[in-house]
């Protein structure tokens, strides 16, 4: 066996992105444009690519259903293998797997990996008819929204920290800071903690502007073995050190979207899903939090940026928020959380966001990302999470 | 009550919002969840095929009524309008949600609070008692949900 087969990493060759907002387009459209960006910068030609790896979208109808090959079709048919994975939130970190998994087997050399979105304006629903069978329409139903979720994880931290909604405000105007150095973010405003306090109350203690909104947008990544980025010259492209998928242990101890209940601790011990993440990312990529320098993290909502940093181990528990006020997160800080401007800047696109996050770090780690410049990153970790179980952290590394 | 003497008394038809998720007994309502006839775990809303313990091959379960109160973990509010299938009065009202732990049952709950109380009346870990209230209605029933209410 050789050296690029004997260790998990896979290279990352080129990152793509569609700028996010609210266009209005075709997902495909946006798709399109990130894969050939991400084939641009890798230097490969879209004909060498053996696997596209598309994460669907729901609300784009068939086409967004088969995504690998609908992408595939519209770059032009050149007889790949194509697979569509779908993970609510985490589709993409899902593709991103299928993609490492065909190349560590040594069944593909080199993958294209997309996914790309246009969304409906306002809350996300659920299908529609009478279906109490269904979790997420019993929820709905009572008038539970996504929202209603984040601001009990919040209000928790309030009540069991001392966390404030300045503390919150506080993420929001770091975040704002880092988008607006962002050409792909769709928020680019410096906004304040007086505009955030000036927002509407969605679901108290959160504002319109604690809480991220849905966007149009695209990702893409083109991925290879170690030997492949070797063979062409790109033996120093940034690696994969990790994907994490793993679903939750029974018994699930915090309420987690859509549910309406926890799981009964009665008789085995509870699990934290978000903690659970990150511990098998770290496992093994064989690198600890102490070594991270920078992560992208699923800011749903402000609030939900502190959890992370805590799940990720990044600072002990109930400790995030000072290390917010203590501008450690900020770029120039010691550990900058979302230098991209998080999902505060971009509002989620959900089969795309996983992979905008490795985008992101993959340009850091780089050392490409301008004046978003974190100096000197060399590890970086993403966390995202979505509904039933599904969420995903990857650990990427020079 | 038939339909017919309802209808004749002006009253609405009273039906659960959520089938067999609750009784309807007006002073002493419970949620009704099952237990694991083998592990011992419980489930709100119902497992209705297999235990979901993974150390478990159980499919059998007893119906249950959970507690009727517990302890206030986290709480919020909706003050913007719920999308379908939710269904709103005209005007909507913004109303209180609560995420309360059962302690028996060792799992978390989530419900609207009654009207009249706000977030800023509520703390964690205050005592809440679970009562039965109109979530909407239309010309010919009243359908019911849990609500939560401070002890």
């Amino acid at each position: 066996m050789s050296n690029g087969s004997m260790n998990k990493d896979i290279a990352i060759l080129g990152v793509g992105m569609h700028p996010w907002g609210k266009w209005g387009k075709n997902f495909v459209e946006y798709g399109v444009k990130a894969a050939r960006d991400a084939l641009t910068d890798s230097g490969v030609a879209w004909q060498d690519i053996g696997f596209v790896s598309g994460a669907a979208t729901m609300r784009c109808g068939y086409p967004g259903y088969v995504a690998g090959a609908t992408i595939a079709q519209a770059l032009g048919w050149q007889g790949a293998e194509v697979n569509t994975s779908y993970a609510a939130c985490a589709s993409g970190s899902q593709a991103l797997a299928a993609a490492r998994a065909k190349i560590l087997s040594g069944a593909c050399d080199v993958a294209l990996v997309v996914g790309a979105d246009t969304t409906p304006k306002g809350f996300l629903a659920p299908q529609k008819g009478e279906r109490p069978d269904d979790p997420d329409w019993v929820r709905f139903r009572l008038g539970i929204t996504n929202p209603t979720y984040f601001a009990l994880y919040a209000r928790r931290r309030m009540e069991m920290y001392g966390d404030t909604q300045d503390d919150f405000a506080l993420v929001k105007v770091k975040n704002a800071e880092h988008g607006f150095q962002n050409e792909y973010a769709r928020y680019r405003k410096r906004f304040t903690a007086e505009d955030v306090a000036a927002s509407n109350m969605v679901a108290d203690p959160l504002r319109l502007m604690d809480i991220c909104a849905t966007s149009d947008g695209g990702a893409a990544l083109v991925v290879s073995s170690l030997e492949y980025a070797k063979k062409i010259g790109r033996g120093d492209a940034v690696k994969v050190a990790a994907i994490s998928t793993v679903t939750p242990t029974y018994a699930s101890s915090i309420i987690e979207m859509p549910d309406i209940a926890t799981d009964s601790a009665a008789v085995v011990d509870a699990h934290s899903f978000r903690a659970a993440l990150p511990i098998k990312a770290y496992e093994e990529a064989g690198i600890s939090p102490a070594d991270v320098n920078v992560a992208e993290v699923y800011d749903l909502s402000t609030a939900l940026e502190l959890d992370w940093m805590e799940d990720l181990q990044l600072c002990e528990r109930g400790q995030a928020a000072q290390w917010v006020r203590d501008g450690v997160t900020r770029i120039g800080g010691r550990l900058p959380v979302n230098p991209s401007g998080g999902l505060a800047c971009f509002g989620e696109a959900v089969p795309a966001q996983a992979l905008a996050q490795v985008c992101e770090l993959t340009r850091q780690l780089r050392g490409e990302a301008g004046a978003r410049q974190v100096e000197g990153a060399r590890v970086g970790i993403t966390a995202n999470q979505g509904l039933f179980g599904h969420g995903s952290s990857v650990i990427v590394k020079r | 009550m038939s339909e017919e003497t309802n209808a004749a008394a002006g009253k609405k038809h009273r039906q659960p919002a959520l089938e067999g998720g609750f009784t309807l007994d007006q002073e002493k309502p419970h949620l009704i969840g099952n237990q694991c006839t083998d592990c011992g775990s419980y489930y709100f809303p119902k497992a209705k095929h297999f235990c979901k313990n993974p150390a478990c091959n159980s499919d059998q379960f007893n119906d249950v009524p959970l507690s009727r109160t517990g302890k206030v973990w986290s709480f919020t509010n909706a003050e913007y309008q719920p999308p379908e299938p939710y269904v709103a009065a005209d005007p909507f009202v913004p109303f209180t949600i609560a995420a309360v732990e059962l302690e028996k049952e060792k799992m978390i709950v989530l419900g609207q609070v009654v009207s009249g109380v706000n977030p800023s009346d509520l703390k964690a870990g205050m005592e809440m008692e679970l009562v039965l209230d109109i979530l909407f209605e239309d010309e010919s029933t009243e359908h019911v949900t849990w609500k939560w209410k401070p002890l």
